[in-house]
């Protein structure tokens, strides 16, 4: 990681940690609602650091959106304030504890960021993403094709993988067939490369809707009406 | 929230255009940028919670009914499958999308795998934004009971 990318990581990183310290002490659930807002929004802007767009654009949505929203309409049918403990919470506080220490362990074994020996940059075969960046390369012309972070990562793709794949890349080409450039590595690997776990996943957001529909609907109509 | 707020509704009425169009860009331009259709799905649905929140429930479902929002969320399932049956009648494999490749449109409709992605991606993006305001819809509706 660049020094520069570290003050702004660094900081990122100590405000999600407030942020969550903040929310556990919290007994206005109104507050701790909001802040769990923020959390989401400080972490897109951290996955925005780390080159991940794609999953900041998730975060932001999803956590710091429509999960927000849906928390405060659940607290409009509760109480606004947590009620108080009496004893203190050992037992929660030492699984906490064991969990955190697990995952900070578990990270001892990942690989550095941005190495690219990282099993992240083998699989998917290299070819494969090569591929894909040597079409967004063609499509580079274009005044649309590419938001500066997208070239970003496609350069620091192509350093890595260029000299290396181009051959192999020429080659897949040829077996492919002509076919339209599509930059976004992350959308090719989502629904070319993974299109039966996507399709899956599509599914399950299906499901759920269906079951918060058929949980939450269904007796109030005959309940509430006077 | 009849009559109240009107600072608050003005900007409202003035941003939801926007966002919706950020919506269809994300989803429509996620070969290409950031995004694709779980995260267009999501902010289009954010567009119609926010005028559900600041409009009321009752205005939000009659811009989006619930009955049509229903067959939206099984439609997207429905077009990313049928893309796979798709690709299967072409003579390839389940979401083979280079068998969709055609010469329809001189290069301007997008063609095989491209064809293949903007159509799940659709798909995605339809079910993702029908469940995302049913859900709130249903969490908002919900009274208090007592």
């Amino acid at each position: 990681m660049q020094l520069s990318e570290q003050y702004i990581v660094i900081p990122l990183l100590s405000l999600l940690a407030c942020t969550a310290i903040t929310v556990a002490r919290m007994r206005d659930l109104w507050a701790a609602v909001m802040m769990t807002g923020i959390f989401s929004f400080l972490g897109a802007g951290w996955m925005l650091v780390l080159d991940a767009p794609d999953v900041a654009f998730t975060e932001a949505a999803v956590g710091a959106g429509i999960s927000t929203v849906l928390m405060l309409g659940t607290l409009a049918l509760t109480s606004r304030t947590a009620k108080p403990t009496q004893r203190f919470p050992w037992a929660a506080l030492a699984v906490v504890l064991v969990t955190g220490f697990a995952l900070i362990y578990g990270t001892f074994d990942l690989p550095e960021y941005g190495d690219p020996n990282a099993p992240i940059h083998q699989y998917p075969k290299p070819g494969y993403v090569a591929l894909e960046i040597a079409k967004g390369d063609h499509n580079k012309s274009s005044p649309t094709a590419n938001s500066p972070t997208r070239a970003k990562e496609a350069q620091h793709e192509e350093a890595q993988h260029e000299e290396a794949q181009h051959e192999e890349a020429q080659h897949e080409e040829a077996d492919h067939g002509h076919h339209e450039p599509t930059p976004n590595v992350v959308t090719v690997v989502l629904a070319s490369y993974r299109g039966f776990d996507t399709l899956g996943e599509t599914t399950v957001i299906f499901t759920a809707g269906i079951a918060v529909l058929i949980l939450l609907r269904g007796p109030r109509r005959e309940n509430s009406r006077p | 929230m009849k009559n109240n707020f009107p600072i608050l509704r003005v900007v409202t009425k003035l941003v939801i255009p926007y966002i919706i169009l950020l919506a269809f860009y994300v989803q429509f331009h996620g070969d290409y940028g950031p995004g694709g259709g779980f995260q267009a799905g999501v902010i289009l649905a954010a567009a119609y919670i926010l005028y559900g929140l600041v409009f009321g429930l009752q205005a939000a479902q009659r811009v989006a009914r619930p009955n049509i929002l229903e067959i939206l969320m099984a439609t997207g399932v429905l077009i990313y499958g049928g893309t796979g049956i798709a690709t299967l009648l072409a003579g390839g494999n389940f979401l083979q999308y280079s068998v969709l490749d055609h010469q329809v449109g001189g290069g301007m409709l997008p063609s095989g795998e491209h064809l293949g992605m903007f159509l799940i991606e659709l798909g995605v993006g339809a079910t993702v934004a029908a469940v995302m305001i049913s859900i709130f819809f249903s969490f908002a509706g919900r009274e208090r009971s007592e």
